[in-house]
């Protein structure tokens, strides 16, 4: 099979993580488009790590999980903490800093 | 012995100015007392100084080394021979006789010290002036007169043309320090050496352009300090300041500082023709200018000043002439330290006398009131217009007769000049001596104290037998002749044809004065339906007026071009700029919405673009 | 068509829909479970990658550990808000559709420009050590080593702050039992409070009780369920 497949799949969960960056509000959907853009990024390094026919790639994207497990306790801390203050999780309510 | 001339005087003026208010009860006599010993110092000095040969009369004192880099080698060394030595006795002799008067005349002035203080480093800077053995230690001591100078001269600053006096001194000077400047960095380049010494020996095999150039600067220069044309403007308005500076600027000290400048750099003017014609015209010019304005003049010192001019304009057009010259340059100068020196503090006097006027014609009959000042100030007069045997016949008939020999115009030149400076002096002497009196009714002129008359008498000696002494006794063309150099005139008119015209000349110019001032009552006012000439000379022929239009003026417009230059074109440039920035950034601002989705569609936006990019660059 | 084949476009076809529905879901709960959805997808096709570790560490990180974290967070914002489907800022939507259609196009154009690839399989890599696992192990702890402590650093700096980020300073001390026993006794409320509705028909803690008279009882709710009257959902599911 041609292994362009994953790389094209990955490419397709990837513009569609970011597009649900973009035009959701709830911050944390915002953030699961964030995971699913960090998820095709993942895909596309086993896909490569396959490709290449060495384990480079699976490790890094082994080094992401991690760091997107890291980010992910962050981040939700934050948005708890927004959520605290303002009784809402829309990252539009969040936007006093500006001009 | 030598470092002592200068460290005197120096000491004295850092006390006074250091030493604050507690000096001054004491801090006159402690000038006096500096320059008094200087002279004493100059004398012992000179006393050596006879008894040794010729070769041997010649002494440097070596200091320190002042600044050594690279070629460039300048010793802080002091130089006494037989032409500083004159100079030493005249700035220190004559400077301690008008300190002596100054103790009378700045009585009341609650700046005495100050006055004192400034008069001692005047004195310390034209000694270093004169015993420097290099042009470039010359050069400080040159500064420090114009320094001292303009102290002195807007020395009652409180006054507004006193303070612009004091300025205009000053700037003018400066003009003509760039050309000693110049000189002294061509000497450098040229000789690699700025020594007197040095410069006269590799002067000879210097290229003839180059050597011409640096004899032009040194003429600059001397323009600048000895008020020679285009450089005259600021020795009338220097009459502000003080009468006893006017009498230490015009006598002992600065204005001869150009001539001594010439004498010293003989070696140079001798190798070039162009250089010394230069300063012949130019000694020539000022000579007759200088008459001129002083024959309009109403204000005394005024006239006074036109005078100095003009007999500077002599000591300057004799040394042009070259070795012919250089020696009665030198003897005027000193005949004319004394004589104008008398003129000056008697000058002084008169005013005192009379609360301070100095319009002539506000004087009249004073003969009667004020005895002393006038035999001294009569004794001057007969001096200055060059009646055998006071001091000034015998400088000024020798420096005309060199003139003849060098051509018949310029001795034609010095003839008029004689003729003219008898008209004004004997109009100076019966507008103020004789005729009625024409002061107000609560004038009431009176004789100076004795600290003033005493150098006044002092003086008139000189006045008198200056002239013969340092002719005869002194014999002061052998003198000098080892430093600066002599010979006779090679063919010029005969002294015994020549006296009697020069006397005759002398005394048409005096007795038209009588007729016109003498005999006739003077009016108090001054005439203003006068002749064009009479305008111009009382306008100091035009001088302020031209350097006005010519450098003030234009300058004035190009700063003012250059501030509408910098406020429109350079500030519009930066405040555009700042305000297309702040403009473009207040549309721009619209885009910091503070929604994070919005700030994310840029990022995406970006993204999409460098893949377009990489895309583009690939296919 | 081989088995890696059939895998690939069930699991492609698979994850893709649950991406979509990630972004078009309403409620945040049903975009955690789309996303649950595909994140077990791209494990199989890790799988299928032969990177079997990957897959395991996928499956137990992501819809173990982070998915479920994002439940429990959605559980303290609400589980129940819905949110407004209405674009709020002008051109968003229709820009980031632009935008993302043209990026996703280029991405495609890019890789499939090369034409077809052969993978070279990881065969060879896996044996070389033995196993996967091994393969990995020998890597992440001989060549990538510094980044492995790195690693660890970043996730003891993300704990702390966490910690820092969810505490709460106690501004008042801690009421006494004599406190709460006044607090209690002075209300007018003595008797504990009337319990929510307890039919299953629905989430029952969010249903008030019924007093005797019939009416609803707001006392009967949790806090945060709680409304001033004027809430018309909870009314509604009331009266429902």
């Amino acid at each position: 099979m041609n292994a362009n497949n994953y790389l094209v799949l990955a490419a397709i969960l990837f513009t569609i993580g970011a597009f649900g960056v973009l035009v959701r509000r709830n911050a944390i959907i915002v953030f699961m488009s964030v995971e699913m853009m960090l998820n095709a990024a993942n895909l596309a390094f086993v896909a490569a790590a396959r490709i290449t026919g060495t384990l480079d790639g699976q490790v890094t994207a082994f080094f992401v999980m991690v760091v997107a497990a890291a980010e992910v306790v962050v981040g939700l801390a934050i948005i708890l903490t927004i959520f605290r203050t303002r009784k809402s999780a829309s990252i539009d309510e969040a936007s006093l800093l500006k001009y | 012995m030598i470092a002592a001339l200068i460290g005197l005087p120096l000491f004295g003026a850092t006390v006074l100015l250091l030493g604050g208010r507690r000096t001054n009860s004491w801090g006159h006599y402690l000038a006096v007392l500096m320059s008094g010993s200087a002279f004493l110092v100059g004398v012992n000095q000179f006393m050596k100084m006879v008894s040794l040969a010729d070769e041997e009369r010649s002494l440097t004192q070596h200091l320190f080394t002042w600044i050594a880099v690279g070629r460039l080698e300048v010793p802080f060394a002091l130089h006494l021979d037989q032409l500083s030595i004159v100079f030493v006795l005249l700035i220190t002799g004559v400077g301690t006789l008008i300190h002596i008067y100054s103790i009378g005349y700045m009585e009341h002035d609650e700046n005495r010290r100050k006055f004192f203080a400034y008069l001692n480093l005047f004195v310390a800077a034209m000694l270093l002036l004169v015993l420097a053995n290099n042009y470039l230690l010359l050069y400080v001591g040159w500064e420090g007169v114009g320094l001292a100078s303009y102290l002195l001269i807007s020395f009652w600053q409180q006054k507004p043309s006193a303070a612009a006096a004091g300025k205009k001194a000053f700037i003018v000077n400066r003009v003509g320090d760039v050309g000693l400047s110049i000189a002294v960095m061509l000497m450098f380049v040229t000789f690699g050496t700025v020594t007197f010494e040095g410069v006269a020996q590799s002067a000879a095999n210097a290229n003839q352009t180059t050597v011409t150039w640096i004899g032009l600067a040194l003429l600059l220069a001397a323009c600048g300090k000895s008020a020679q044309f285009p450089l005259q403007s600021w020795l009338l308005d220097a009459m502000e300041g003080p009468t006893p500076v006017s009498a230490l600027i015009h006598a002992a000290t600065m204005v001869t500082a150009g001539v001594y400048l010439i004498a010293r750099a003989h070696a140079i003017f001798d190798l070039s023709e162009t250089a010394r014609t230069a300063v012949v015209i130019i000694g020539a010019i000022t000579l007759l200018l200088g008459a001129y304005i002083g024959t309009a003049k109403d204000d005394i010192k005024k006239g006074l000043a036109g005078s100095t001019m003009s007999q500077i304009g002599y000591m300057i057009l004799a040394a042009g002439l070259g070795p012919v010259g250089y020696v009665f340059a030198i003897f005027h100068l000193l005949t004319h330290g004394m004589f104008k020196a008398g003129l000056f503090l008697g000058a002084g006097s008169v005013m005192h006398g009379m609360h301070d006027d100095v319009n002539m014609r506000h004087y009249g009959a004073l003969r009667s009131f004020m005895k002393i000042t006038y035999v001294t100030f009569g004794l001057g007069f007969l001096a200055i217009i060059g009646i055998p045997p006071f001091a000034g016949f015998w400088s000024k008939d020798e420096i005309i007769h060199a003139a003849f020999g060098q051509s018949i115009l310029i001795g034609l030149a010095t003839l008029l000049g004689a003729g003219v400076t008898a008209f004004y002096m004997t109009r100076m002497m019966t507008m103020t001596f004789f005729g009625e009196a024409r002061w107000e009714d609560d004038v009431h002129p009176h004789e100076s104290t004795n600290t003033m008359t005493i150098p006044m008498i002092v003086l008139s000696f000189g006045s008198v037998l200056g002239g013969l002494l340092l002719l005869y006794v002194g014999d002061i063309e052998h003198w000098l002749e080892p430093v600066v150099g002599f010979a006779y005139p090679a063919h010029s008119v005969s002294n015994t044809v020549l006296i009697p015209i020069t006397l005759s000349v002398v005394l048409l110019g005096a007795g038209y004065a009588w007729f016109k001032y003498g005999r006739r009552p003077v009016p108090v006012t001054a005439p203003t339906n006068v002749s064009f000439l009479t305008k111009a000379a009382r306008a100091d022929a035009y001088g302020d007026a031209f350097n006005e239009a010519v450098f003030m003026r234009p300058g004035q417009h190009l700063t003012r071009l250059l501030t509408f230059f910098d406020a429109k074109g350079v500030d519009g440039v930066v405040n555009g700029l700042a305000a297309t920035v702040g403009g473009l950034s207040a549309r721009v601002r619209s885009t910091q919405s503070g929604y994070t989705r919005s700030y994310a569609l840029f990022i995406f936006g970006g993204a999409a673009l460098i893949a377009f990019v990489l895309l583009l660059v690939r296919l | 068509m081989n088995g890696e084949s059939v895998v690939f476009w069930v699991t492609a076809t698979f994850s893709v829909m649950g991406a979509v529905g990630m972004v078009v879901s309403r409620k945040a709960v049903h975009s955690a479970l789309w996303v649950a959805f595909t994140m077990i997808n791209i494990a199989i096709l890790y799988f299928s990658l032969e990177a079997a570790f990957l897959g395991t560490v996928q499956i137990v990180v992501y819809t173990g550990a982070v998915m479920m974290l994002f439940l429990f967070v959605l559980m303290i914002v609400g589980v129940d808000s819905a949110d407004s489907l209405l674009e709020t800022i002008k051109g968003q939507r229709l820009v980031a559709s632009l935008f993302g259609i043209s990026f996703g196009a280029m991405l495609i154009a890019g890789i499939t420009s090369s034409g077809a690839i052969n993978a070279r399989g990881l065969t060879v890599a896996n044996n070389f050590r033995g196993s996967n696992i091994k393969g990995l192990a020998e890597l992440i702890f001989g060549r990538y080593l510094l980044a492995f402590e790195v690693t660890s650093a970043l996730l003891i700096t993300a704990a702390l702050g966490a910690m820092v980020l969810a505490h709460r300073e106690r501004v008042h001390p801690r009421k006494t039992q004599a406190q709460l026993q006044r607090e209690r006794t002075l209300s007018g409320h003595p008797t504990p409070l009337p319990a929510p509705g307890v039919m299953a028909t629905n989430n029952a803690v969010n249903v008030p009780g019924l007093l005797p008279d019939g009416s609803p009882s707001q006392a009967s709710l949790p806090k945060p369920f709680q409304s001033n009257g004027d809430d018309e959902t909870t009314t509604k599911e009331v009266t429902k």
